[in-house]
């Protein structure tokens, strides 16, 4: 018992001191670059206790953002305090799925920068299916998201099959795709197909109501049915990943190429059909974003989510569990950094600066080590990706 | 044609196909099934230089068989090029060379193309570019992974766009840059030698740091106190004394800002330091085969965190453009990904410094031909034009440049002994 | 100059590499360091040039102290190391390589190669080989790219120089140059430690043999020593330096190589036109210096290569052209250069390296799900029949030993249904008991009837496994002879002189 404790405190203190550092830093630049804070710095006293105020304000806004919030109870039930919590939830669930496809490649050695392209052809896919159909309730969800994954597979795969075919390095793909995928959106939003009677701006018609994903917890709350959708998505990663002869062959790719390719594995296949697969999870990520908490393509609905797949990726150490926790953790972010900006006029952009950090540290351990004088244990191998010679 | 043998070759096979095939469509399409009606007039004179040629006007569709015709006898020379074993990238310029015209005759018929202005432009979008590829030379000659160009160029233009704000003088904007680009190539050098984290992953974490803290820091200050915060003086161009002058190539590269003048040296500096320079020797020994270098004596790690921050100072000078060299203003995220084509220009051009430059003014130049072509008025939707740019870079780094040979150490940190 | 090392002791962890080494060399000495693969030898010299450091122990040079923490150090002490594996860039040229470290600037910090090229033509003709200073390293023979760090370490005035396992790479001839060109050395006043595990050269040119156990010295001896007796002190135990070979039944032929021809990505041709079969029950040994092709042929026979012309005949079928997938499941066991590169797959544990090439296969897997309690047991039972000494099948197979590995190796390639086992220089950087159990799981294949090919740059090995002997040179086979070809007319083959003996 005293064993298996130790071992978990061993576990978890890296990654604690790891966060802790990370929060510790961005309450710095909180305080630091306020100007009420920065007005008293002839006093140090004062200019402590206001540094302190100012970051313990911006965190506690951060918690009601993101956790519960004791105001919003009044005048509705208690469960309303947890709408920040719900919130969180509808912002993680895409972020399960795009992060999953950020992870899911970093298995078969890739690093797939473009979930951000792939999240807005599948919210493409599904929002032309959800309005422009009239099919039966639970069939027009699947069909939709189904329609979604299908495109975002196809921009995917297409970089794993140039990978394979050329050499050339899918980090530089995966990013140009995103810039095109960026244009593409904008510009089939104002053809006629896709655009909402009566009105200018770009934004598609909402999808029908036989198209959308249920609420979960009444209509005051959010959260939707898109969490189980991103559950299951993350049970099956786990699933082909551990226990399939193709997520064998994934791992093998990512872990030796060379020697993979020498016992009769196809590695073009693998590159392929890694891409396509992740391709699907985040289009997924963006049909369920459309069906379940947008109801319309907007153009700015891949929002960040692309792009914070990968620091969730990496903090779940590409692992599927890892990778729903971490979304978790950043879709709290988030959620409560909107607060944190509406309460305190702390700009959220902030929480773009802690994730990094986490990141950072998380990828770092020897420098976390060094930071708190820690001793050397058994190695930690740390995440890798590869390099332009492959 | 005799029997196809090896990658390279059937990729200079491919390459003369595609570029015969190009050339007859370009041909048929630009001059005979959908030729463009009325004259496009091409302009040579920019400002006050000398002038040859005031303008050309010619027929679109004339002028469309007239280029088309000169890239289908260089694809035909081409081919007896690549029959005779002999070298097709002159040929195969040339035979893009007319596609592209034609193109652009075709495009902007009856419309006005003022030619110097569109390559002073090109040079000038490629600034970013170039200094950005100067300083993914340096690293990667060096064998370390630099992804986090997009971030060095993005804070130090944010920093000589404070600076200069607050001293309201671009020169300290200038001198400011360097060192915004310094500090992150610190953080890359220390993360990545000292404590051996994935370069890769570094890169983008730090990307996504610069993002975060320039995007607050702009919320936070730049907007609401703008006047203090946020407006730049910018340099004005130094026109080089009679050089500048000289038609077409006066305006282009005698007419431009400090900034672009110490481009021009920077790239000459680096091209002689790494190939005649001790510095330069070494520097290829530690990215090639760092323990070879090792055995003779030298500091690989120290060296490599030399040639980082080195490399952090050129990209700072880089994001100066943004700001003290055009616009003056800092807007959130205004690199654009230009650190990432950078990266590409840099694998374009096979790691020399001739290459990426190169590579750099071709991407440049591509991305000001779709803003010429949105603001004359051309039939594409924008949207496609803007995506120009970087489908512009895929199509290099998959069809153009096959497999290539970064420096062999590139990316393996290096740890005296192996590791146990 | 004097230099001697003094309880020099190593460690890696739990695992001691060097354990209080005492070690004389004098002025104009050649003194041998023999020891098996793993023994030690290595962690030595590079605690002696200053790329690792000792834990405890003291080096003198001229009966001084030195502390050598860097190269630099031990260049300046001098002392210069020519490395088993070079320290050479490989894009850069002879000259290039010579100055690095040692650079001589002009104006503007510009580089000075003149003054390096011309000490290159002198000190190459002082030795009597020619060596073009503007050639690019990579396209020069091994040979010549060890002369290149010979040079080197004359042109900065070594007095010591370590040579380490130089003759790995040399054919017969060469190695006799090499050791004429050691003895030329000694008589000019260099001394010279000479670091190998073969003992006929050592026997040939050492004024001293120092032995080498697990970290050790166990032996300062002359070198009028028996090779029986040194065999048995780098080892331990006995050794029986020529296996018995016996009389076993040779069957038809079951692989045949025509006009078999493999370019590199340049297009240029590496192996040339080949022809060769091996017929069920025999061992063919494919014999020559590393680099004239030999890798390139094993890897062509599975289709690993790229560019193949011509044609690969398995049991009548034609294989070439096929998918590495499907020529392995036609038949074809293969074992890879290099165990941990091409061979395993570090991170994943030895029961998932069992079946890497089994793994969508039944019993292994249904369908597409993996079975995950069939995968351990038959690897127990693998582990059993092979003898791999482990912790348990769960581990990462990069905790095992060299030796361990190459049988998790082989024991994958023989669990399937094989016709013909080849196998690239399978005892390379093994030790000698692993050695055995190669050389005996060859034979075992052999006299269960399939047709083995061996590809082997050891002529020792050559000469005692195999049945009949393709010598390549320069991507061709010069010539297929029978056993009891002598060694010197094998030397004479691999140096490139066909014989006139009729090819069998």
């Amino acid at each position: 018992m005293r064993n298996s404790l130790s071992k978990f405190g061993q576990a978890i203190k890296l990654p604690g001191l790891s966060f802790a550092l990370a929060f510790t830093l961005t309450g710095f630049i909180i305080a630091f670059s306020d100007s009420k804070v920065l007005s008293k710095i002839g006093s140090p006293l004062e200019f402590i206790k206001s540094a302190g105020a100012t970051a313990g304000n911006a965190y506690l806004a951060l918690f009601q953002g993101s956790i519960f919030d004791i105001n919003l109870t009044k005048g509705h039930n208690f469960f309303q305090g947890f709408y920040p919590l719900s919130e969180t939830i509808v912002i993680a669930t895409p972020l399960i799925l795009t992060g999953l496809s950020v992870a899911l490649a970093f298995k078969s050695g890739l690093f797939n920068i473009g979930a951000q392209g792939q999240f807005i052809f599948g919210a493409i896919g599904a929002s032309y299916v959800g309005f422009h159909f009239q099919l039966p309730i639970v069939i027009h969800v699947i069909a939709a998201a189904l329609a979604g994954m299908a495109l975002a597979s196809i921009w995917g795969g297409a970089v794993g099959l140039l990978k394979a075919k050329t050499g050339a390095h899918e980090v530089i793909l995966t990013i140009m795709m995103n810039y095109i995928a960026g244009y593409f959106i904008l510009w089939i939003l104002k053809t006629s197909q896709f655009l909402r009677p009566g009105r200018i701006d770009p934004i598609a018609p909402e999808v029908n109501q036989s198209a959308r994903l249920p609420l979960l917890a009444g209509a005051n709350l959010r959260i939707h049915a898109g969490i189980f959708i991103a559950l299951v998505a993350a049970l099956f990663v786990w699933w082909l990943l551990t226990k399939t002869t193709i997520g064998y062959k994934f791992r093998a790719v990512g872990a030796n190429g060379q020697a993979a390719k020498t016992a009769g594995i196809s590695v073009p296949f693998v590159l392929t059909a890694t891409m396509a697969i992740c391709g699907a999870l985040a289009g997924l990520g963006g049909a369920v974003q459309v069906l379940g908490s947008e109801h319309a393509l907007n153009a700015d609905i891949a929002g960040s989510f692309g792009f914070d797949a990968i620091t969730v990726a990496l903090l779940g150490r590409a692992q599927p569990l890892g990778t729903v926790f971490a979304a978790l953790l950043f879709g709290a972010l988030h959620a409560g950094g909107r607060t944190m900006q509406s309460n305190t006029g702390v700009p959220l952009d902030i929480v773009l600066v802690t994730q990094a950090l986490i990141v950072l540290f998380i990828a770092a351990p020897t420098f976390v080590r060094f930071i708190f004088k820690l001793k050397k244990m058994s190695s930690s191998a740390g995440l890798t990706s590869k390099g332009w010679n492959g | 044609m005799s029997e196809i043998r090896s990658s390279v070759e059937k990729r200079r096979f491919r390459g003369v196909i595609v570029i015969a095939s190009l050339s007859v469509l370009s041909f048929m399409y630009f001059g005979f099934i959908r030729p463009g009606k009325g004259d496009t007039t091409y302009g040579f004179v920019l400002n006050n230089e000398w002038v040859l040629i005031k303008e050309w006007i010619i027929a679109s569709a004339t002028g469309a068989k007239i280029f088309s015709g000169i890239s289908l006898i260089a694809s035909v020379s081409a081919i007896l090029a690549f029959r005779k074993g002999r070298e097709i990238i002159i040929p195969v310029g040339f035979a893009s060379f007319g596609i592209l015209m034609s193109f652009i005759t075709w495009a902007a018929s009856g419309k006005f193309i003022p030619l110097t202005g569109l390559l002073q432009g090109a040079l000038l979008l490629a600034v970013p570019l170039i200094f950005g590829s100067m300083s993914g030379l340096i690293c990667e000659r060096s064998g370390v992974i630099n992804i986090a160009i997009e971030g060095q160029l993005l804070a130090s233009a944010f920093v000589s766009g404070v600076v200069a704000s607050l001293t309201h003088q671009a020169l300290w904007g200038l001198i400011a840059a360097p060192i915004a680009g310094a500090a992150i190539s610190f953080l890359l050098a220390t993360f990545a030698i000292k404590f051996s984290v994935d370069q890769v992953i570094l890169g983008f974490v730090l990307n996504v740091l610069v993002i975060g803290l320039t995007d607050f820091l702009y919320k936070k200050l730049l907007v609401p106190y703008q006047s203090t915060w946020n407006t730049a003086p910018t340099f004005g161009k130094i026109e080089v004394p009679i050089l500048s002058k000289i038609p077409i190539l006066g305006p282009i590269f005698f007419s431009q800002t400090i900034v672009v003048y110490l481009m021009f040296a920077i790239v000459a500096a680096i091209t002689f330091a790494l190939f005649k320079t001790k510095w330069g020797l070494r520097t290829r020994a530690i990215g090639e085969h760092p323990t070879a270098a090792d055995t003779v004596g030298i500091d690989v790690n120290k060296l490599r965190f030399k040639n980082v921050i080195i490399a952090g100072l050129i990209a700072g000078v880089g994001g100066a453009y943004y700001t003290v060299a055009s616009v003056g203003a800092f807007g959130k995220e205004m690199t654009a990904g230009a650190g990432f084509i950078a990266l590409a220009a840099l694998i374009f051009g096979k790691w020399s410094p001739i290459g990426a430059v190169f590579a750099a003014l071709l991407f440049g130049f591509a991305d000001n031909l779709q803003s010429t072509l949105t603001i004359i008025g051309v039939s594409i939707p924008s949207e496609f034009m803007l995506m120009v740019p970087y489908i512009a870079t895929i199509i290099a780094v998959t069809g153009l440049v096959g497999r290539v040979r970064a420096p062999a150490a590139d990316g393996i940190p290096y740890l005296r002994g192996g590791s146990h | 100059m004097s230099l001697e090392l003094r309880g020099i002791t190593k460690t890696f962890g739990s695992f001691t590499a060097n354990d209080e080494i005492n070690l004389r060399v004098e002025t104009g000495q050649i003194h041998a360091i023999l020891g098996e693969n793993g023994a030690g030898k290595s962690t030595l010299m590079n605690i002696v040039y200053g790329l690792l450091k000792a834990d405890s122990g003291e080096i003198f040079v001229d009966e001084k102290v030195i502390d050598i923490s860097d190269p630099s150090d031990a260049l300046r002490a001098g002392i210069g190391m020519v490395h088993q594996h070079f320290m050479l860039i490989p894009v850069f040229t002879v000259a290039e390589n010579i100055v690095l470290g040692h650079e001589k600037t002009g104006k503007f910090g510009a580089l000075d190669i003149e003054t390096a090229r011309s000490a290159i033509r002198e000190v190459s003709k002082d030795f009597g080989f020619e060596v073009d200073p503007d050639a690019i390293v990579e396209t020069l023979p091994v040979g010549i790219q060890q002369k290149v760090e010979i040079i080197r370490a004359l042109i900065y005035e070594a007095k010591v120089l370590i040579l380490d396992e130089p003759t790995a790479v040399l054919t017969p001839q060469e190695t006799d140059e090499l050791l004429k060109t050691m003895r030329e050395l000694k008589a000019k006043g260099t001394s010279i430690i000479f670091i190998t595990h073969k003992l006929r050269e050592v026997r040939e040119v050492a004024d001293q043999i120092t032995i080498i156990r697990r970290g050790k010295v166990v032996g300062a001896v002359s070198p009028q020593t028996s090779e029986g007796e040194l065999a048995s002190l780098m080892v331990g135990r006995t050794v029986d330096l020529a296996p018995e070979k016996h009389k076993h039944k040779i069957g038809e032929p079951i692989l045949v190589a025509k006009d078999l021809t493999v370019r590199n990505a340049l297009g240029a041709a590496v192996v040339k036109k080949v022809n060769f079969h091996v017929n069920a029950g025999e061992v063919l040994a494919v014999a020559g210096v590393q680099g004239n092709g030999q890798s390139e042929l094993a890897r062509a026979l599975i289709n690993l290569e790229d560019h193949v012309e011509g044609s690969i005949l398995l049991g009548g079928n034609e294989i070439r052209g096929k998918s590495i997938y499907d020529s392995l499941h036609a038949g074809i066991a293969f074992i890879p250069e290099s165990r941990e590169l091409d061979g395993l797959v570090g991170s994943f544990s030895i029961a998932e390296n069992l079946i890497l090439d089994l793994h969508d296969q039944t019993p292994y897997a249904k369908g597409i799900t993996l079975s995950a309690g069939v995968v351990l047991a038959e690897a127990e039972k693998k582990v059993k029949e092979f003898d791999i000494r482990l912790q348990s099948v769960s581990d990462a197979v990069s905790t095992l030993s060299g030796g361990n590995k190459q049988k998790v190796v082989i024991a994958r390639e023989l669990s399937r249904p094989v016709k013909v086992l080849v196998a690239s220089q399978p005892t390379r950087g093994l030790d000698v008991g692993s050695i055995e159990f190669v050389h005996e799981r060859v034979l075992a294949e052999r006299d269960a009837g399939r047709g083995v090919i061996l590809f082997s740059t050891e002529l020792d090995e050559v000469m005692a496994l195999a049945d009949r002997i393709a010598v390549m040179y320069r991507g061709e086979i010069l010539d297929i002879v029978d056993s009891n070809v002598t060694r010197e007319e094998l030397g004479l083959l691999m140096a490139g002189v066909a014989s006139k003996k009729a090819s069998v």
